[in-house]
């Protein structure tokens, strides 16, 4: 505000560091999940997601080849071998190892030790190991070993290719995220014809009593929709539409026309009254001016209106549950599918984070292309 | 049917019935109730005028009052009768019921925290970045990315959030970003944040006002904008400093616009349910009406108090609806 007076602020580069803070601060938890969806589930539960582009210190649980791979040679008993290849595990530079959970970090690479049964065991730091013992080894399974190792930075899309395509049903997100589109493409188009109708009668048409309807969808606008949950449960049950797609698409539709009538009311109120005069002049009908001039000139409110509806009905968790989710669990929802894998996945933070960012993608994919249209929208709707 | 076609087929068929109904009412109006020919043309005309409105208002009228009237008579008409006694009239039994709970009492608290709370914080931090972006080269871009939180699901926040807050046994490294700064700044051991007693609100509350002060910088900077530069020029002629500026000439400019923002967001916190549901659900005391009135409803499945916190709630939304209507009315004069 300083160099209006013509002298730049001495503060701006406490203004654009605070700037930069806040900016930071916000985005930090976003990227978080974002970040972790693209890492594997010993990475996120071992280091935290900030560390991602760092090589990180890991401790690996790997074991050595089974007894019937021993060999004999000469008079001790051998398994040689290397420990990340039995495990299929990406090799990685070992710094220290042990073999009893209790003291992981016991030995440095190339070291023995001797376990009870009195097998002497060497690990090399690229993971070869040789363990010997006097007489033949038994058991099934090889002896395990705990190797702490520098693991370069790696990213997945395993997550991913486990979230959208796995046939898990508890995981998949696949369906949800077609059965949130099929709820939201008809919930958002729907409210805007019926709407649009009436915003033009409120706004360009004289009656008695429009100012008083006009009040009517101002209060509208408040109503919790809290309240309507159970009476119109009861209705849809009663009229045997009961819960479905038509259901949460009537619900939406509903609960979206006061901001849709309101908002569509104010812009249409603005356009200049000339054009719809002069149109009526020449004889053009009411549906006539209505279809062939107020809706291409209220293009910019509509879409405000079209976006609203849509990021309100793809984040919806209420009114899906109560008009949608029936006992069979077929029509889940994307935000509902979430709130489950919350319940039953809680600790999988690979699968919470990819499927949480699933849901969020085409959100923010609308939020970033039309932002002009949001916040435009966002000002009629509340500054007046 | 795959509910794919279904969708479409809903799309087809309900915008083809909305413009067939408008288009179709509209013809019948003209041609044959009130033709504008004959003896009576000019009367005819004008009482198809006084019909029309009403053709076009129709579909969105009967909508609004089924979806939204209705339902708050039918919701106090519940509230004030019996489930097991086939919807008897008892009076006031639901709500002194409903009161005799401390769960109730523990929503009611955290949503006068909430309410206090979120508002304030959103609408501060709002105006805060309002106010440093107003000049900044590239303020538009970092507003753009403190609004982002918008587009994001409550749902999906809370799983953002969640990650922020987890907590590991004490010894192993923390994944929670919170707990890992927590310990760096010298925290003894990592603390589980979301059932804290009490202040576990607080860290609900963080994730709404992450949300919605994107929101109020929106409008609180277009508002900023809006404020004549005289007023301002005349402030620095005189000698104000920067900080008698804004809040000597510049927050008495943009108050209604504050007003607005602070009543939104209130609003958005009378409904808060997503969030409370997918963090704790009402757990370690951090219960709020919205997601009280869900359990009531659809898990305890007893209508009548689940009626009484619904009409609680519509209580709570009445001032402002009230407001919002008379501010209406006067822009409409």
């Amino acid at each position: 505000m300083d160099n209006i007076a013509g002298r730049k602020s001495s503060l701006s580069w406490a203004v654009n560091i605070s700037v930069v803070v806040i900016v930071a601060l916000w985005l930090f938890p976003t990227v978080g999940l974002f970040v972790s969806s693209f890492r594997t589930a010993d990475q996120i539960a071992t280091t935290g997601w900030w560390k991602a582009p760092f090589a990180a210190e890991q401790n690996l649980t790997l074991r050595t080849g089974a007894p019937d791979s021993q060999a004999q040679e000469g008079d001790v008993w051998v398994i040689a071998g290397n420990l990340f290849d039995e495990e299929g595990v990406q090799p990685a530079p070992i710094s220290v190892w042990g073999i009893s959970s209790r003291d992981v970090g016991a030995y440095a690479v190339g070291e023995t030790a001797e376990t009870r049964a009195g097998e002497r065991i060497t690990v090399l730091e690229n993971g070869d190991y040789r363990m010997e013992a006097p007489e033949r080894m038994e058991g099934s399974r090889g002896q395990r070993v705990f190797v702490t190792a520098v693991v370069p930075p790696e990213f997945t899309l395993a997550n991913y290719r486990q979230v959208l395509f796995s046939d898990n049903s508890t995981d998949s997100m696949a369906k949800a995220f077609f059965n949130t589109l099929t709820v939201t493409i008809p919930a958002t188009i729907i409210p805007i014809v019926v709407a649009a109708f009436a915003a033009y009668a409120l706004a360009w048409m004289d009656f008695p009593g429009r100012a008083l309807l006009i009040a009517f969808v101002v209060g509208l606008l408040v109503v919790p929709l809290q309240l309507a949950l159970i009476p119109l449960l009861k209705l849809h049950l009663g009229i045997g539409i009961g819960k479905g797609y038509l259901g949460v698409w009537l619900a939406h539709t509903g609960f979206g026309l006061p901001l849709a009538i309101y908002l569509l009311r104010n812009y249409m109120a603005g356009l200049p009254r000339d054009i719809i005069e002069n149109a009526r002049v020449d004889g053009a009908t009411e549906f006539q001016i209505f279809t062939k001039i107020i809706l291409p000139l209220s293009y910019p409110a509509l879409a405000s209106f079209a976006i609203f509806q849509f990021l309100w009905t793809w984040n919806d968790l209420l009114v899906a549950k109560v008009f949608l989710i029936d006992a069979t669990g077929q029509t889940t929802v994307m935000t509902n599918q979430i709130v489950e894998l919350l319940g039953t996945r809680g600790g999988n933070w690979e699968i919470l984070a990819t499927a949480a960012f699933v849901s969020i993608a085409v959100p923010l994919a609308v939020f970033f292309a039309m932002q002009r249209y949001l916040v435009r929208g966002l000002l009629a709707g509340s500054v007046k | 049917m795959h509910p794919a076609i279904q969708g479409l087929l809903t799309i087809v068929i309900g915008v083809g019935a909305c413009l067939a109904y408008f288009y179709f009412s509209n013809q019948v109006l003209d041609r044959v109730l009130f033709p504008a020919k004959g003896p009576h043309a000019g009367r005819n005309i004008n009482r198809a005028n006084m019909v029309r409105p009403w053709l076009f208002l129709f579909p969105a009228l009967f909508a609004l009052s089924l979806y939204l009237a209705y339902p708050v008579v039918e919701t106090l008409r519940l509230s004030l009768t019996d489930r097991d006694m086939g919807g008897a009239f008892i009076g006031l039994d639901n709500y002194t019921q409903m009161a005799r709970e401390p769960k109730f009492w523990e929503a009611m608290r955290n949503n006068m925290l909430w309410l206090i709370v979120v508002p304030a914080m959103s609408t501060v931090f709002g105006l805060l970045v309002a106010q440093l972006t107003d000049r900044l080269s590239w303020g538009n871009i970092a507003k753009s990315l403190i609004f982002m939180p918008m587009a994001i699901s409550f749902v999906g926040a809370s799983v953002i959030w969640k990650l922020v807050y987890d907590a590991r046994p004490a010894g192993s490294e923390q994944i929670g970003a919170l707990n890992a700064l927590y310990l760096w700044f010298g925290g003894t051991e990592s603390q589980t944040w979301l059932t804290l007693p009490f202040w576990n609100n607080f860290f609900l509350m963080a994730v709404l006002i992450w949300i919605q002060t994107g929101f109020a910088m929106v409008i609180l900077s277009a508002a900023l904008r809006g404020i004549p530069e005289e007023t301002v020029e005349a402030a620095i002629v005189d000698g104000a400093n920067p900080l008698q500026i804004f809040f000597k000439i510049k927050m008495p400019q943009i108050y209604p616009t504050i007003m607005v923002v602070w009543t939104t967001i209130t609003l958005v916190v009378l409904k808060v349910f997503d969030i409370v549901y997918a963090m704790t659900n009402g757990q370690w005391g951090t219960q709020v009406l919205a997601n009280y009135m869900y359990d009531k409803l659809f898990v305890a499945r007893d209508w009548g108090v689940g009626s009484a916190s619904a009409i609680v709630i519509m209580l709570l939304v009445t001032p402002i609806l009230v407001w919002n209507v008379v501010q209406a009315r006067r822009e409409m004069r």
